[in-house]
C-alpha cells in the first residue's frame, strides 16, 4: 500500500475523488493578500497626490514605495504555484481572453510600470539632489537613476508634480481594477458556491483597502519609532478616518454576502453551515473577531476624539488587527471555498505543508521579501522629505570603508 | 428483442480482439498504449523499470516520445464526427473494470486522488430519504482492497437493510460549453471539432484554474508532469475507430460510445431510445455524456 493517502486531504461526507488533491494552496491565499496590500497602500498615497489632502502628505511617498515593493512580489506566489513556471509567459504570449486569469500578466505589468513611473516622478528631484550630494558609486547610481534629466527649475518640478498626479489618478482605477479583478477570478467561478458571488470583487477590493491602510499605519508607527521621529497626529487622524470607513463598509458587505447565501438557502446550504462551523471556524473567528475589534476601536477613537499617544497605540493595534483579519478572510475564501466539496455533500480539511515548493515556508519567505525590499528602497530613496545633505549618506562606500 | 438487447447488439466491438492488438502494436507510441485487460505484463514491467514509481505509469521517456512524436492519425477528419457517450446506470454492477482500464490505458497516476473516470455507489438504507455515497477512493474501500491499485468496493452494506442501490459511472462530460476551456488562460485546453475537450500538455502552465472550474470534479493535476489531466475519451483510440478503453472493458454494456453523426451508432440509438439526462444541467455546461437512470441524489 505504499502510495496510499500520499497527499490526500481528509474529508467527511462525499467528495469527488479528484478533490482530495487540493488545487490551490496557501500560496493562492497570500497572492490576493499581497495585491490587496498594494491597492490599499496606493490609495493612501494618492489621497495626497490626487486629492491634495495635506494630512497624508508626510506618508504619501512612503505609501507609494510600499505599494511598489509589494507589487514587485505580487506575482511570485503564482509562479511558485504553477506546475510549469517556465511556461508562465504562455498566458501573456497567447492569452485566452475568455479566461479571467489571462489578463493577469497585462494588468500586473501595467500596474507595475505605472508605479515605477510614478515613483520616478515623485522622487526625481531627490534623485538629482542626491546625485550631486553623493560621491563615488552611489553618486553614479543616482546619476543613472535620474536618467540624465537633472533640471530642477521650478517649471520642471511643476511638470514632475503634474505627471505624478496624473499617474496617480490613473492609478486609482487601476488599483481598484487590479484588485476587483482578483475578486473576479474567484467570484466568476460558478462551480464553487462559496466563491460564486457578485459581491466577491467588491469584498476583495474593500478588504484590500482595509488591510493596506492597516499596513501603512503599522509601518508608519514602527518606522517612526526606529527613526525616532514624531508621529504626526493629523496624519494618524486621517488614517483613522480611512480605516474606519474601510472596516465599516467591508463588514457590512461581507455580512450581506453570508446573509444572502443563507437566505437563498440553495441546495447544500447545510454543508455551507457545517463548513463555517467546521474546517474554517478558527479562520472565521479570527476574521470577524479582528474586524469587530478594528471597528470598535476606530469608532471609539472617533467618538472620544482621541489624539496623541493613545491614538497611536490603538490605531496601531487596529491596523494590525485589520491585517490579520484580512489575511484570515483570504484563507477562509480561498481555502474554505475548496474545502466545501463541489458535490455539496462533503467537506475537506486542508492542512498546509510545512516545507517544500508550495509550503508555509515558501509563504513566509515570500511574505518577508516585500518588507526587505521596502527597507532597501527607502535607503535608496528616502521618502520622508528630509533635506539631502552629503553627511546623511546611506550606501556610501566611503562611509562603509 | 428489447431495447437493451438492441443496444448491446449495436454496441458490438468494432474490431476483433486480434486486429485490435495488432493495431496497438503499430501505434505503440500513442499516449499510454498499454492497454489493460490484454496481456499488459511486459509493457507493465518496462514502465515500472523506467519510472520506478507507479506500475502502469508511462515512464518519462515514453511520455516524451509520445509528446514529441505524436502518432499520425491517417484519414481522420474531425469535421466528420460528433462523439458522445451514454451511461446506463441500471446496468452498472460497480466492478470498476473501467477505472482500471482507464488508469492503464492513459497511464493515469495510480493513487486514489487522480482519476479520469470513477464510479459512485449510491445506497438508500431502509427508511432513509437520502443516499449514502462513496467511491473507490473512500479510505474504507482502499483499506479493504489493501491497495489503491486494486479497484474494489467493499462489502460494507452486507448486513444492512438496503432499500435501493445503484452505481453511477463518472468521467469528463466533454461539455458543449466547457467551463474548463473558458477559464484556461493559455488556451492549452480546447474543444475539438469532433467533441472531446483536449489538453495540450506541452503548453499547459499548470495553474489548475481548470481543475477549479470543472463542476464535475473531472480534472486532476499530474504533479510529476506539472500539467492538468482529464479524460479525453481515449482520443488516440477513437480517432482510429476503436472504442474508449472503459467502454471496451465494460462487461455489462453500461457504457455506450459512438458518433452522433451516424444515426445508427450505439450512442445515437441510446439517446433516441431512452429518456436521457445529463449531470448538473443548471451549470449550463451542456454535457455530452448522457445518463439513463439518474436519481435525485446523484451529485
Ligand atoms: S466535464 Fe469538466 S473537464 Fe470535462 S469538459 Fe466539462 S468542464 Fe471540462
Ligand atoms: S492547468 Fe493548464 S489546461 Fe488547466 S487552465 Fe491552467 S494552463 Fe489551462
Amino acid at each position: 500500500m505504499e502510495h496510499v493517502f500520499e497527499h490526500v486531504t481528509p474529508f467527511v461526507g462525499y467528495v469527488y475523488p479528484n478533490e482530495t488533491d487540493f488545487p490551490w494552496s496557501q500560496l493562492i491565499v497570500i497572492y490576493p493578500y499581497i495585491t490587496g496590500l498594494v491597492a490599499g497602500a496606493f490609495v493612501i498615497s494618492s489621497l495626497d497626490h490626487v486629492f491634495n489632502i495635506k494630512s497624508f502628505a508626510p506618508i504619501s511617498r512612503f505609501a507609494l514605495l510600499t505599494a511598489l515593493c509589494f507589487m514587485i512580489f505580487a506575482p511570485s506566489p503564482l509562479l511558485f504555484h504553477l506546475g510549469q513556471p517556465t511556461r508562465a509567459f504562455n498566458a501573456v504570449i497567447t492569452p485566452h481572453w475568455t479566461s479571467a486569469m489571462a489578463a493577469f500578466g497585462y494588468v500586473a505589468g501595467f500596474y507595475l510600470c505605472l508605479l515605477v513611473l510614478e515613483v520616478w516622478f515623485a522622487f526625481r528631484a531627490d534623485i538629482v539632489a542626491m546625485s550631486k550630494a553623493r560621491t563615488g558609486i552611489m553618486g553614479k547610481i543616482y546619476g543613472w537613476l535620474s536618467l540624465g534629466s537633472d533640471d530642477l527649475s521650478e517649471h520642471a518640478l511643476a511638470i514632475d508634480h503634474k505627471v505624478a498626479r496624473i499617474l496617480s489618478m490613473i492609478g486609482i482605477p487601476a488599483a481598484c481594477g487590479l484588485h476587483g479583478y482578483v475578486g473576479f477570478v474567484f467570484g466568476s467561478l460558478k462551480t464553487r458556491e462559496w466563491w460564486s458571488s457578485d459581491l466577491m470583487p467588491v469584498i476583495f477590493l474593500l478588504s484590500a483597502v482595509g488591510s493596506g491602510v492597516g499596513l501603512v499605519i503599522v509601518l508608519y508607527v514602527i518606522v517612526s519609532k526606529f527613526r525616532k521621529t514624531p508621529i504626526i497626529d493629523e496624519t494618524m487622524r486621517g488614517l483613522l478616518y480611512v480605516m474606519f470607513t474601510g472596516v465599516a463598509i467591508v463588514m457590512v458587505i461581507e455580512g450581506l454576502e453570508i446573509l444572502e447565501m443563507f437566505y437563498k438557502a440553495r441546495e447544500g446550504i447545510e454543508t455551507v453551515r457545517e463548513l463555517i462551523a467546521g474546517p474554517i471556524w478558527v479562520g472565521m473567528y479570527i476574521q470577524w473577531g479582528m474586524s469587530v475589534f478594528a471597528l470598535l476601536t476606530t469608532s471609539a477613537l472617533l467618538v472620544l476624539n482621541v489624539h496623541g499617544k493613545r491614538l497611536v497605540t490603538w490605531l496601531f493595534l487596529s491596523g494590525l488587527a485589520m491585517m490579520i483579519g484580512v489575511l484570515a478572510m483570504r484563507w477562509n475564501v480561498v481555502i474554505g471555498g475548496q474545502e466545501l466539496s463541489k458535490t455539496m455533500k462533503g467537506l475537506l480539511t486542508f492542512t498546509p505543508e510545512l516545507f517544500g515548493r508550495e509550503s508555509l515556508f515558501t509563504v513566509l519567505i515570500i511574505s518577508i521579501c516585500p518588507y526587505a525590499a521596502l527597507w532597501l528602497v527607502t535607503k535608496l530613496l528616502p521618502p520622508w522629505g528630509e533635506k539631502i545633505e552629503p553627511e546623511s549618506r546611506a550606501f556610501d562606500v566611503h562611509k562603509l570603508a | 428483442m428489447t431495447i437493451q438487447d438492441k443496444k448491446l447488439e449495436a454496441q458490438e466491438v468494432p474490431l476483433s480482439r486480434r486486429r485490435f492488438l495488432g493495431l496497438l502494436g503499430k501505434g505503440a507510441a500513442c499516449a499510454g498504449a498499454i492497454v489493460g485487460a490484454v496481456g499488459a505484463g511486459n509493457a507493465l514491467g518496462a514502465a515500472e523499470a523506467g519510472s520506478g514509481k507507479h506500475a502502469y505509469q508511462q515512464n518519462d521517456k515514453q511520455y516524451a516520445e509520445a509528446v514529441n512524436d505524436p502518432p499520425k492519425i491517417p484519414e481522420y477528419n474531425w469535421n466528420d464526427h460528433q462523439w458522445a457517450m451514454g451511461v446506463d446506470t441500471t446496468r452498472c454492477i460497480g466492478c470498476l473494470r473501467c477505472m482500471e482500464a482507464c488508469k492503464m490505458e492513459n497511464s493515469v497516476q495510480m493513487d486514489a486522488n487522480h482519476n479520469r473516470t470513477w464510479v459512485e455507489r449510491y445506497v438508500y438504507l431502509e427508511g432513509s430519504n437520502t443516499a449514502l455515497i462513496d467511491s473507490q477512493a473512500d479510505p474504507k474501500n482502499i483499506a479493504n482492497a489493501g491497495s489503491e491499485t486494486k479497484f474494489r468496493f467493499d462489502n460494507r452494506y452486507k448486513d444492512a437493510k438496503v432499500e435501493k442501490a445503484f452505481f453511477v459511472a463518472k468521467l469528463c462530460n466533454q461539455c458543449e460549453h466547457p467551463s474548463c476551456v473558458e477559464v484556461c488562460p493559455t488556451g492549452a485546453t480546447f474543444k475539438s471539432k469532433d467533441g472531446p475537450v483536449l489538453i495540450d500538455t506541452t503548453y499547459c502552465i499548470g495553474c489548475q484554474y481548470c481543475v477549479q472550474a470543472c463542476p464535475y470534479g473531472a480534472r486532476s493535476f499530474n504533479e510529476s508532469r506539472g500539467t492538468a489531466e482529464k479524460c479525453n475519451w481515449c482520443y488516440h483510440r477513437i480517432t482510429k475507430g476503436l472504442n474508449p478503453a472503459c467502454v471496451e472493458v465494460c462487461p455489462t454494456g453500461s457504457r455506450v460510445f459512438g458518433d452522433r453523426n451516424d444515426p445508427e451508432s450505439p450512442v445515437s440509438l441510446f439517446i433516441r431510445n431512452n429518456h436521457v439526462q445529463v449531470l448538473k444541467p443548471e451549470m449550463g455546461n451542456a454535457p455530452n455524456v448522457f445518463y439513463v437512470g439518474l436519481d435525485k441524489e446523484v451529485v
